[in-house]
């Protein structure tokens, strides 16, 4: 792919928007990337007075159109952030390094005005927590408008409350015409969660980034959300990342999975790859805390000691090293490179010749994985 | 037969704000073995787990606890009888007091139940010890430790007064799977050591399957199954149980999805109180709520033996499910949700 320094597609908008009204042909350019997202070497670091917090340190990913791409982490991993930064959603206090691009765009360079386009209209944002984000003073049906409106997808309010109740009935509420009269607090947390669905599918975005959409609900309700996301990117053929901790999750949604620690991508790969025979012992080690029908009572595969907090220092080192069983001198100096371990697959660590087994109960020793 | 230790009977609580919460729930518990509660939220399982311990007042139905009346019990002998009845909560940031060292919260539990200054500072070292936090660690405060470290710590201070029962409200949810793991060896190894006994009520599935002897499914506020936790999982019969183990997201291929949300547990409707997500519900689920009955099955008695780690007598095989289609005998093995067991 030529990447132009300043790439912009510009096209006449409504060429895409089935619904958009007849009659008045909207006539503004738009910005409207199509494509795959490429990150090439993010970093996102924090600034306070305080001090400096390297969130998220060199990692590179991408998601294809119509796949689905897990950034699988604890918490403080840096996933979220990386999400987030692709959309720019923080400020000035925040500097984001290395390459964004979607299609041939380069998001990072876009000037504020023309991001705003993008957010919402190309790539739309599914956050965690519903209450926290939908406005509790106003009716669901007017949070959709105010998208539509905004991108111009729709030329009236009536005609948006329209396409509101149409959105709302595509994510699967019963009565969507009552839901868009709805204030935040009339809803069940499952339905919110839709109704933030709804919202970010509004402008059929060809990139939806989902961070942790499913955490907050109930294991039932998490399985007809997780079903929607399915439906819906089968429908409108859009990218999908989606961030999680669950690795139940990520195996049932996943084309590929990244596994983040302390910031980095310690490993990457086709989801079936990664999820089955994991090459690095982080995610070896994510996968055998989950307890399983066959572990056996009290022999869970826990990983000592914690996940280090966002942002902590291990310049030049394995940031895993300290709770690796499998760690070798070297990890203690040499920062660990991605390296092929398998078509598409590759790994951030130098013990793993051979595939880390998944070890329920106890630890295997280090000779059983040859040096490369 | 053991007596039991625990043995919660038909017990009821209604919110002031006429929420139905707990109905007509009851739960016994052997002596050193682990009962799962297990369900979503809004089911009654944490406020079942308060009546228990006696945190909430129970509007009806009583709590016997170690072939005693904890019902009636005020005063001294509560509180002497609560130091064998203590409670892991989900949030140790939130249940350890911010101004007390980690020592402090400890021993502040010993010396409620009336131990002497010395001894209750050498018993909370030794348990610090056990439940493997730091000893450079003891004089800090809540806010500087992990949710990891915290959560030890809350085990450390339920432990202190020897209980014989140990509720475990939530107690892993908040935390990192790779520390949750941790936690969870931990508390396995504690029963080993000390032989208590644990209600540990969860929403995560593969943790009780994990850790539970009997498992307890409710769904608003009601018990709708109860079973021995593995032949809960090889054979669920309410529809409820196979739809939630359905819904565990992993690889394997089509799944029960159930329509719907959950009910307000404020106006639950009639009958059967899954009726409106049920997958197999028909017209005279709505006219009566349906009773616990047994579920027959092949693996009645061959295959309990190897159920109960312990090969202990209690009746842990039994198994009960309030569905009308169990109780005509359409239930576990003919039901439409089948993933296809044979």
């Amino acid at each position: 792919m030529t990447m132009t320094s300043f790439g912009r597609t510009r096209e006449v908008r409504g060429a895409r928007g089935a619904w958009a009204p007849g009659g008045k042909r909207p006539t503004a350019e738009r910005l409207e990337p199509e494509g795959a997202l490429k990150v090439t070497d993010l970093s996102v670091t924090f600034r306070t007075a305080a001090r400096t917090v390297e969130a998220v340190r060199g990692i590179s990913f991408g998601v294809e159109p119509g796949r689905t791409l897990v950034l699988l982490g604890e918490s403080g991993s840096g996933k979220s952030v990386s999400a987030r930064s692709i959309m720019r959603l923080y400020g000035d206090a925040v500097t984001v390094g290395g390459q964004v691009t979607f299609g041939d765009v380069d998001l990072l360079s876009l000037p504020e005005r023309d991001m705003q386009d993008v957010r919402g209209r190309a790539i739309a944002l599914v956050p965690q927590d519903a209450s926290g984000t939908l406005d509790p003073l106003r009716r669901i049906g007017s949070q959709i408008v105010e998208v539509l409106r905004r991108h111009r997808i729709v030329d009236s309010a009536a005609a948006g409350r329209e396409r509101a109740a149409e959105l709302l009935g595509q994510v699967g509420l019963s009565d969507p015409r009552r839901a868009v009269r709805a204030y935040p607090h009339e809803l069940s947390g499952g339905m919110r969660q839709r109704a933030l669905i709804a919202i970010a599918i509004a402008c059929s975005p060809r990139l939806l980034i989902a961070d942790e959409p499913t955490t907050a609900l109930d294991v039932t309700i998490q399985a007809q959300v997780l079903d929607l996301f399915g439906r819906l990117q089968e429908e409108l053929g859009m990218g999908l990342l989606f961030v999680t901790h669950d690795v139940g999750v990520a195996r049932q949604i996943a084309d590929r999975v990244a596994v983040m620690y302390a910031g980095r991508l310690v490993e990457d790969g086709p989801g079936v790859e990664v999820l089955d025979r994991p090459a690095h012992p982080y995610t070896a080690g994510l996968l055998g805390a989950v307890p399983t029908r066959d572990t056996p009572r009290g022999a869970l595969h826990a990983i000592p000691g914690q996940p280090p907090a966002a942002g902590a220092q291990t310049p030049g080192a394995c940031a895993f090293a300290p709770r690796c069983g499998y760690a070798l001198e070297e990890c203690g100096h040499e920062q660990p490179e991605l390296v092929a371990v398998g078509p598409g697959h590759s790994a951030a660590c130098p013990v793993m010749g051979g595939r880390v087994p998944v070890v329920v109960g106890q630890r295997p020793t280090t000779d059983e994985t040859g040096q490369p | 037969m053991t007596a039991p230790l625990l043995l919660a009977e038909h017990l009821s609580k209604r919110f002031d704000n006429g929420v139905l919460a707990v109905d007509d729930v009851s739960i016994t518990v052997y002596p050193g073995e682990t009962v799962g509660v297990v369900g979503e939220s809004g089911c009654g399982k944490s406020t079942t787990g308060k009546l228990i311990l006696r945190l909430l007042e129970a509007d009806t139905g009583y709590v016997a606890f170690d072939g005693m009346n904890l019902q009636t019990m005020i005063g001294r002998r509560l509180q002497h009888l609560r130091a064998q009845l203590q409670l892991v909560p989900q949030n140790p940031q939130t249940s350890l007091n911010p101004r007390l060292t980690i020592t402090e919260a400890v021993v502040f539990n010993l010396r409620t139940h009336g131990w002497d200054k010395k001894a209750a500072a050498r018993r909370t070292a030794e348990l610090l010890d056990m439940v493997g936090v730091p000893r450079d660690y003891s004089q800090r405060f809540p806010h500087e430790l992990s949710g990891g470290q915290l959560q030890r710590v809350a085990i450390a201070r339920a432990l202190s007064t020897n209980p014989k029962l140990v509720v475990c409200d939530e107690a892993v949810s908040a935390l990192d799977k790779s520390v949750q793991a941790q936690v969870l060896n931990l508390l396995v190894e504690l029963q080993r050591e000390l032989g208590m006994a644990y209600l540990f009520i969860s929403h995560d599935l593969a943790v009780v399957e994990h850790l539970s002897d009997r498992v307890v499914v409710m769904y608003l506020g009601r018990v709708v199954e109860e079973s021995s936790a593995a032949e809960l999982w090889r054979r669920p019969a309410h529809p409820y149980t196979e739809a939630l183990f359905s819904s565990v997201p992993g690889p394997q291929g089509r799944r029960v999805v159930l329509r719907g949300d959950l009910p307000s547990p404020a106006n639950p409707p009639s009958g059967c109180g899954f009726r409106t997500r049920c997958p197999v519900a028909m017209d005279r689920c709505a006219d009566a709520r349906p009773e616990p009955v047994a579920v027959r099955g092949e693996s009645s008695e061959s295959s309990d033996a190897s159920d109960s780690p312990d090969g202990s007598d209690r009746q842990g095989g039994s198994h009960q499910a309030a569905c009308l289609r169990v109780a005509e005998g359409s239930g576990a093995d003919r039901s439409p949700v089948g993933t296809g067991a044979p």
